[in-house]
């Protein structure tokens, strides 16, 4: 929905494969390689975390790995870059509350 | 513990140049970037470059990016995904590498870790949809993926106005250009390229307020006062999904500051920046300092100062002669001081200037509306009214570029031995109306006049990076500087060529007496400011 | 001129101000009220508030609110933020597990 598709500079962006992963149990699809960020953007996606002490949604901020605001769970893993992480097939990504995921969501 | 003639941190454009001097003159050396990509940011810039041709001018920043890492791919050893934890005494370098920590020593050290983004605090700015400016450029140029719908960009210096371009080019509608400052930071030409696509310039105001729950929805700006305080009743909304933040870079240095070597809070480099030499050696020998880590400047100086601190290093461990050296540093040395010239050099940083070198006013709308009047635009040298076709050039400040001077074959364009200087045409010259001054010139300044194209009519040919490329015999409107229609217009020829480098020459056909206004072409059926 | 680390310097009161809910340390979610109030309870330097409040010791390090918080500081004492001693640069610079630095290799 908002991928570029060809660009007046760059010409037909190079993508990977076709890939899917999930968010919260929700399956999506993304492209191999690229950082999870840029697929869950490409998907709409937006919050990737509520924080600890205000519980309030993060999202992309620098989208080069510094300011980790963009931090996932991520196959289990918390605290996970996800501008800097690339995607691969069947990844389980889960919007990370505080330093974990919600007990509540739970996976398909 | 494995040990280097030279450690380098960082493989963006100061780092891949340090390690290519180097290595050519024989010394062992591993260059740690924590990225998974070498470049740094060079690659994010779709850009043409400012300079000379020894400074790669007119060049994009990707492709300088490309032919740095073909120069250094034969001999450099770039460790990727290896962020430098730490330096210890005795030019110990810590490394993480996969799960494990490694230790490194070196003889001598560069460090070249560029810079950070700097923020600015407003209510919601912890927001889904607040990002960086280099965020937006590296999700669209990058990885392919608009940053957002419709922007707002916040920070007039360079780096806003060429990110706000890119996301025009990325098919972004860019709602306003907000800063605080009452005057526009950047060149005026990169202004001038946003300006005419019909984005609002609003110095003298802030963001007071991202609005929305869970992203952004809307922004809110106010004008502010003097002392950049809001000024209560001027509040204006605007319908965004994205906030853009640029407004400036802080070097990169703690890791000098570990080293040990001597810092300086230095605003007019941009922050805690290393005491260093000329040639980027710290108080520390054996260590130095290159690129935006020494303070903040363009990528094209940020080569040279790796280049420079990699012949230091190669002296300092006697892989080259003093004499060497000093050959080697001298022409160095005079292409960054070509890059420091000019109304926006470092040194000129935060003073009001009015006139330009050559004694001209400098424009004021140009500096608070990012564009020219056609009345102030008379007044340079680049624009001359002749018969037939003829170059305008609308370079009106002292940037440091003269790719048009060299594009001319006919050579009717003079920049002088100053790069600095305002272009000036030759009118004994017959201009043969080929194009390469328009497509050569970084800051999309240079249009073509045909004031005779046809009775009653002028042509205007214009740079134009757009998609689609309008189609010869398409009809639409002409847009002045500030973006707005003007007239119709008819689309008389489309030239595109690899010499061109991705920038198409439009020629659009108007009525004569508009011919000075018309600098931008929308074609018919475009709801928007750009043609999507 | 007043010295940034002068002990003696005779600050007005604390005044409660319209924007200290602002995070200024996205990563601790640290307020600009926060650290006013620091500065009058006695922290004039920067690894002084950092060590009370904790801002600029999250996983992103103070790299995006380094320079914020320097200026809040330097305006409560009512100095120059370049007369301010920078925060201390020091290991890991960037994010590491525990697990990770304890797994040391002499170089590979």
């Amino acid at each position: 929905m908002e991928r570029i598709t060809e660009h007046p500079i760059l010409g037909k962006i190079k993508k990977g494969r076709e890939v899917r992963f999930t968010l919260d149990g929700r399956e999506l699809k993304g492209c191999e390689g690229e950082p999870i960020a840029a697929a869950l953007k490409a998907n709409g996606v937006m919050i990737h975390r509520y924080t600890a002490k205000q519980h309030k949604p993060r999202g992309i901020f620098c989208a080069i790995g510094r300011c980790t605001d963009c931090v996932m769970v991520v196959d289990g893993k918390p605290n996970i870059r996800t501008c800097i992480t690339p995607l691969k097939e069947g990844m389980k990504v889960q919007t990370q509350y505080g330093t974990r995921a919600k007990a509540e969501v739970k996976d398909k | 513990m494995k040990r280097y003639d030279l450690i380098i941190i960082g493989a963006g454009p100061a780092g891949l140049s340090a390690a290519i001097e180097a290595s050519k003159r024989g010394m062992s050396v591993a260059v740690f970037d924590e990225n998974a990509r070498p470049g740094g940011q060079l690659f994010k810039q779709i850009h043409k470059f400012f300079g000379s041709k020894k400074h790669k001018a007119k060049i994009r920043g990707y492709k300088i990016g490309e032919q740095l890492l073909q120069e250094a791919s034969d001999n450099v050893d770039v460790k990727l995904n290896s962020p430098v934890i730490g330096i210890y005494p005795g030019k110990e370098v810590v490394v993480r590498q996969e799960d494990h920590i490694f230790h490194y020593k070196a003889d001598s050290i560069i460090v070249a870790t560029g810079a950070s983004e700097n923020m600015v605090p407003f209510e919601g700015w912890t927001l889904p949809g607040v990002i960086g400016a280099g965020a937006a450029q590296t999700m669209m140029n990058l990885h392919g993926v608009k940053p957002g719908e419709k922007i707002l960009m916040l920070g007039s210096g360079n780096v806003g106005l060429v990110v706000s371009f890119q996301l025009l080019q990325a098919g972004c509608e860019v709602k306003a250009l907000v800063d605080a400052a009452p005057r526009i930071g950047g060149y005026g030409v990169h202004a001038a390229k946003v300006a005419r696509c019909g984005v609002p310039f609003y110095l003298s105001h802030t963001i007071t307020k991202a609005e929305g729950t869970d992203c952004v929805t809307g922004a809110i700006i106010s004008q502010v006062d003097e002392h950049f305080k809001p000024i209560p009743g001027t509040e204006e909304h605007f319908d965004v999904d994205t906030i853009c933040v640029a407004v400036g870079l802080s070097p990169m240095s703690q890791l000098l500051m570990m080293a040990g070597c001597d810092m300086v809070d230095d605003p007019k480099r941009g922050g805690q920046v290393p005491v260093c030499g000329d040639y980027g050696e710290t108080s520390i020998p054996g260590i130095y300092a290159a690129g935006d880590v020494s303070g903040i400047e363009e990528a094209s100086s940020a080569m040279i100062e790796g280049r420079m601190a990699g012949i230091c290093a190669a002296q300092y461990l006697d892989f080259c002669t003093e004499d060497e050296k000093k050959e080697s540093l001298k022409t160095l040395l005079e292409d960054l001081d070509d890059l420091r010239q000019g109304m926006f050099a470092p040194k000129n940083r935060g003073k009001k200037i009015e006139k330009t070198e050559e004694g001209i006013d400098i424009s004021q709308t140009l500096l608070t509306k990012g564009h020219l009047t056609r009345e102030e635009a008379e007044r340079f040298p680049g624009v001359i009214h002749e018969v037939g076709v003829h170059p305008v050039i609308e370079c009106t400040q002292n940037i440091p570029c003269n790719p048009c001077q060299d594009a001319c074959p006919k050579h009717c364009i003079q920049v002088g031995n100053d790069i600095t200087a305002l272009p000036q045409i030759d009118p004994d010259v017959q201009c043969i109306g080929c194009g390469m001054c328009v497509a050569s010139c970084s800051g999309q300044a240079i249009f073509l006049l045909n004031e005779d194209y046809e009775p009653g009519f002028a042509s205007v040919t214009l740079p134009y990076e757009f998609l689609p490329l309008p189609q010869k015999g398409s009809k639409g409107k002409a847009l002045d500087r500030a973006g707005q229609p003007v007239c119709e217009a008819e689309v008389v020829n489309v030239r595109t060529a690899p010499a061109f480098d991705h920038t198409a020459l439009l020629t659009i056909k108007v009525p004569k007496e508009k011919m000075m206004d018309a600098r931008f072409y929308k074609g018919l059926g475009c709801t928007e400011g750009v043609e999507k | 001129m007043i010295k940034a680390n002068d002990r003696s310097n005779k600050m007005a009161p604390f005044v409660p101000a319209e924007d200290d809910d602002l995070i200024i340390c996205r990563c601790e979610e640290v307020t600009k009220g926060e650290i006013r109030k620091a500065v009058h309870e006695g922290m004039y330097t920067l690894p002084e508030v950092r060590r009370y409040l904790r801002c600029g010791m999250g996983l992103c390090q103070g790299q995006t609110c380094g320079k914020l918080v320097k200026g809040i500081i330097a305006r409560e004492l009512g100095v120059k933020p370049s007369q301010l001693e920078a925060a201390t640069g020091r290991a890991p610079m960037r994010p590491t597990e525990l697990k990770i630095m304890g797994s040391e290799k002499g170089g590979a």
